[in-house]
């Protein structure tokens, strides 16, 4: 009844390729962001601002660049973390280095710093495919962890490679509270959401999807291989750099190294699984499960301790986090390899009829 | 096919041949081995600009390696290719789609993780110019050009009436579709040179006369000079204007199907008694 | 440049390499036979010298406790083709790499849970200390443990590679590691053929878990020993026994020498990556690997 499509006709091209082209599609979309951006920062409360909501936000820009690389393009990649560290600390440095520099300036040569090493570690996809450029994708994230950690320029020779992110300041406000933190941070999110959802309906989208699905057949046709792998990992690294600097200076705020280890890799990864890959909407939808599950862990697990009256020590609980993580990933690459966003869309396609079964 | 169709057919290529023009490729004394493995020796013949050319042979006489060397995908030892007078040996599969070439694959070349749309819509690939930065902001020029060609391509669908499955993912096509589907992104880059291999494998009957019209609309309407490899003896005769006849990679055969037909060495080789 | 050092060095190296080999093979036997890059194996290793250590520790006797985690890891490998494998039959190897991931996560939790994650040392009566006549007579130290490590490898190779090539059950693993559905219709029964295949490769892990516990301790770090193997199955290409222990000896001789000669150029702690840009270099050269077979991509 509600989610009827009867009666939406496209009398124009530009009307078909809307990215939300049903009605009530958009009207959500619109409620949301409405949530968003005003419901929240006005009753949230500073925890879930700072420690759930901005993360979340951050992972699932890093999401978003993982899923251009690996969803689209058909690139495993398991660098993500280090691409990360690369545009937290270029962006780090080009606030402290290059006088006069405006914050979202420094988020952007962050950006470009990880999209640089990101095409220098996707050069080999030119040659290997599959879990061999996976490989090389490890070494990216080994060796940029090294240099970080020892080379003193990066960190200003702070003795442990640990920096302090500046204060993030435009136009003379200072964005220091957790509500202003959280609005930046979701506002740049949404505008780069935007963009990488408009790349990847165009001819850009279509020729990493060709890459990915069949190479040699792209080529075929025109599309130059190329051009368009190194693209692919630019751009996604482009992403991922931008979300590594937020996660810095709206999260944060003492950044170590080893804040981007391969666990963190592995997360992004697993968020794109269960999200579903190949869908900018599902890098939202995988980061917020993979963020809230360990919440809600906690929280069962400290009713049934209370319940039973018994102590469940805290390494029990992060084990079965780890073994739920990895038997859901398990369960989704059976069960639905194209994750929870195509589990909406097929739920969508049943609400379409509801009531009536066919 | 019946014989009313085999009339109308032949008609219909009397008044093709007028149109024929110049030597649009030439394939002169193309070697290529893999290997220890002589795929194609010396083999040489043309193709007339909006001709329908046909190769046939028994399996294993070099047909598809004849169709990849044209296309770019392997490079022949010895011998030239020539497109429009201009010589391409060592051009990749990529610079011969530049060049104008297209083609649909044997066991077919779609990428299914896309719909219907989208595959036809990656065939413009080369005529689109805004970079990626514009399609980011899908403002003026990048927002222009995706209606711009995406009314192009829907000619092409209408073209080939696959209007009610666009939308479709391709995977989930049936074979036939596919196989359409194919011939649609190909026909998209509006190439001077289409090349076809079997385009007609596996289809039933009525599926075989669809394509064919199709074939011959394409070759009618939009003009398209046509290379395809085919098996189907009736369907060659039907369409083609002349027929090129391989043999363990050599050239036994070439002229007009009636020509062929009657050429005894092809009859030993491939076709059996003459009917 | 003191050549007996340069000899200790590269021996060291060798060494060290073989224990790689020994992760390695795990991951080639699996792979030969199932087509499946199975990157749980690390965590195999770690759950073998677990529940061995921890049967040790709990007083039970030192080849009772090899064989009843022997059948724990035949129990296990069963548990996962039927769980995991088996319904991933038909797809790419990218999703299947990709529950292997998730695999070696929940096989983490799992061994955790049972045994702790406390370090547990490990003893199998031989030292790490360097052998005395041989450095006595040409001041070279080399590690008892490490030739002993050596040693247990070599055998272990030379088992598998006869298993492989002499016996009828070996026949049929290269069979279905060529063509599932071609070993399918000649009848091969390929559960059956996998379950085996998998209690060999936990039988390795057990191996490997032995040597690196006793050298490294039994603790969580062990898991990532597979890292560590990962470039040593790129250089030894994937599906050759001979080459993962080829393999193994590069990645360790080049690991320790750059870390000796090159790392104090650079600041020190080079073996974290250098393995892999390694392997990634000879990728670029020879996408199969020294042994492996070549890849060809039909249109």
């Amino acid at each position: 009844m509600l989610y009827r499509e009867a009666g939406q006709f496209k009398s124009s091209y530009a009307e078909d390729q809307q990215i939300f082209p049903i009605l009530q599609d958009r009207i959500g979309m619109i409620v949301l962001l409405a949530v968003a951006f005003i419901v929240v920062p006005t009753i949230g409360n500073q925890y879930w601002l700072s420690a759930i909501l901005t993360p979340f936000l951050v992972v699932s820009l890093a999401a978003i660049g993982l899923n251009i690389l690996t969803g689209y393009a058909g690139q495993l990649s398991l660098g993500t973390a280090a691409f990360m560290a690369v545009g937290a600390f270029m962006a780090y440095n080009a606030e402290l280095r290059i006088p006069g520099m405006p914050i979202l300036g420094s988020f952007i040569i962050g950006g470009l710093c990880a999209a640089a090493v990101g095409i220098v570690f996707g050069l080999p996809s030119l040659r290997i495919k599959g879990f061999y450029l996976a490989v090389a994708t490890l070494a990216c994230q080994f060796f940029v962890l090294w240099a970080i950690n020892r080379v003193g320029w990066f960190s200003n020779h702070s003795s442990s490679g640990v920096i302090t992110a500046q204060k993030v300041e435009i136009l003379g406000y200072t964005f220091a509270t957790p509500v202003s933190k959280y609005l930046l941070t979701l506002s740049i999110v949404t505008v780069m959401a935007l963009l990488a959802k408009n790349l990847m309906r165009s001819e850009t989208g279509r020729a990493f999807m060709a890459i990915r699905d069949m190479d040699v057949a792209a080529s075929v046709i025109g599309i130059p291989m190329m051009k368009t792998k190194l693209l692919a990992f630019a751009i996604s690294s482009f992403y991922c750099g931008v979300a590594g600097a937020l996660y810095a200076f709206c999260y944060l705020g003492t950044v170590e190294p080893e804040a981007f280890t391969l666990d963190l890799s592995f997360r992004i990864l697993f968020m794109i699984i269960v999200g579903g890959v190949g869908s900018i909407m599902g890098s939202f939808i995988g980061a917020a499960f993979i963020t809230l599950l360990p919440i809600f862990l906690n929280l069962a697990s400290d009713l049934i301790a209370s319940a039973l009256s018994i102590e469940i020590p805290h390494a029990i609980v992060s084990n079965v986090e780890a073994i739920v993580f990895g038997g859901l990933i398990i369960l989704f690459l059976i069960l639905e390899p194209h994750g929870l966003a195509r589990l909406w869309q097929i739920a969508k396609e049943k609400l379409r009829l509801w009531p009536f079964p066919h | 096919m019946r014989e009313t169709e085999m009339t109308e057919g032949r008609l219909q290529a009397a008044e093709r041949a007028h149109r024929i023009g110049g030597v649009i490729l030439a394939v002169e004394s193309v070697s290529l081995s893999f290997g220890g493995v002589k795929a194609l020796s010396e083999v040489s013949f043309d193709v007339r600009e909006h001709e329908v050319r046909a190769i046939i042979g028994p399996n294993g006489a070099g047909k598809s390696s004849m169709l990849n060397v044209i296309n770019g995908v392997y490079h022949p030892q010895k011998g030239t290719i020539r497109l429009q007078g201009r010589e391409f040996n060592d051009m990749d599969s990529h610079e011969a789609a530049k060049m104008g070439i297209a083609r649909t694959f044997q066991n077919i070349a779609l990428f299914k993780g896309m719909t219907v749309l989208d595959n036809v819509m990656t065939g413009r690939n080369l005529k689109m110019r805004a970079s990626f930065l514009e399609q980011a902001l899908w403002y003026g020029r990048a927002r222009r050009e995706e209606l711009e060609h995406r009314r192009a391509v829907e000619e092409v669908i209408d073209f080939l009436e696959i209007q009610h499955i666009r939308k479709t993912p391709v995977a989930r096509l049936p074979y036939g579709l596919q196989k359409r589907v194919e011939l649609a992104r190909a026909l998209a880059a509006e190439p001077k040179l289409l090349l076809l291999d079997e385009p007609m494998a596996g289809m039933n009957l009525e599926e075989k006369q669809d394509m064919c019209r199709f074939i011959l609309d394409v070759n009618d309407h939009y003009g398209t000079t046509i290379v395809l490899i085919e098996h189907d003896m009736g369907v060659v005769m039907d369409i083609s204007d002349r027929v090129v006849v391989l043999d363990y990679g050599r050239k036994i055969g070439d002229g007009t199907p009636e020509e062929v037909r009657g050429n005894q060495a092809v009859i030993d080789a491939y076709l059996g008694v003459a009917r | 440049m003191n050549v007996s050092f340069f000899f200790e060095v590269l021996a060291g190296g060798l060494l060290a390499g073989v224990m790689y080999s020994l992760v390695a093979l795990g991951f080639v036997l699996i792979y030969k036979a199932s087509g499946v890059f199975n990157y749980a194996q690390g965590s195999l290793v770690f759950l073998a010298a677990l529940c061995f250590v921890s049967m040790l520790e709990g007083g039970v006797n030192f080849w009772l406790a090899i064989l009843i985690t022997l059948a724990v890891m035949v129990v296990l490998g069963v548990v996962i083709e039927r769980v995991v494998l088996r319904p991933l039959v038909n797809q790419p190897q990218i999703t299947l790499f990709m529950a292997t991931i998730g695999l070696s996560f929940v096989l983490e939790g799992i061994s955790q849970i049972i045994w702790g994650s406390q370090p547990h040392g490990l003893e199998l009566g031989i030292q790490d200390v360097p052998m005395e006549w041989l450095s006595e007579k040409t001041n070279i130290n080399i590690s008892q443990f490490d030739l002993f490590a050596a040693l247990v490898a070599g055998v272990l190779v030379a088992a598998l590679a006869v298993f492989f090539h002499k016996t009828r059950v070996g026949r049929a693993l290269r069979a279905v590691a060529d063509d599932h559905q071609a070993a399918l219709s000649v009848g091969i029964p390929l559960q059956h053929i996998w379950t085996i295949v998998w209690a060999v490769a936990g039988f390795v892990a057990l191996v490997a878990g032995l040597m690196w516990g006793a050298r490294n301790g039994v603790q969580y770090a062990l898991t990532f020993v597979a890292l560590k193997a990962l470039p040593v199955l790129i250089l030894g290409g994937f599906e050759s026994i001979p080459g993962a222990i080829v393999g193994g000896l590069i990645i360790g001789a080049s690991e320790k020498m750059a870390e000796v000669y090159l790392g104090p150029a650079v600041g020190g702690g080079i073996e974290s990556w250098f393995p892999y840009v390694l392997a990634l270099a000879f990728l670029l050269v020879r996408p199969q690997g020294l042994f492996g077979e070549k890849i060809i991509d039909r249109v």
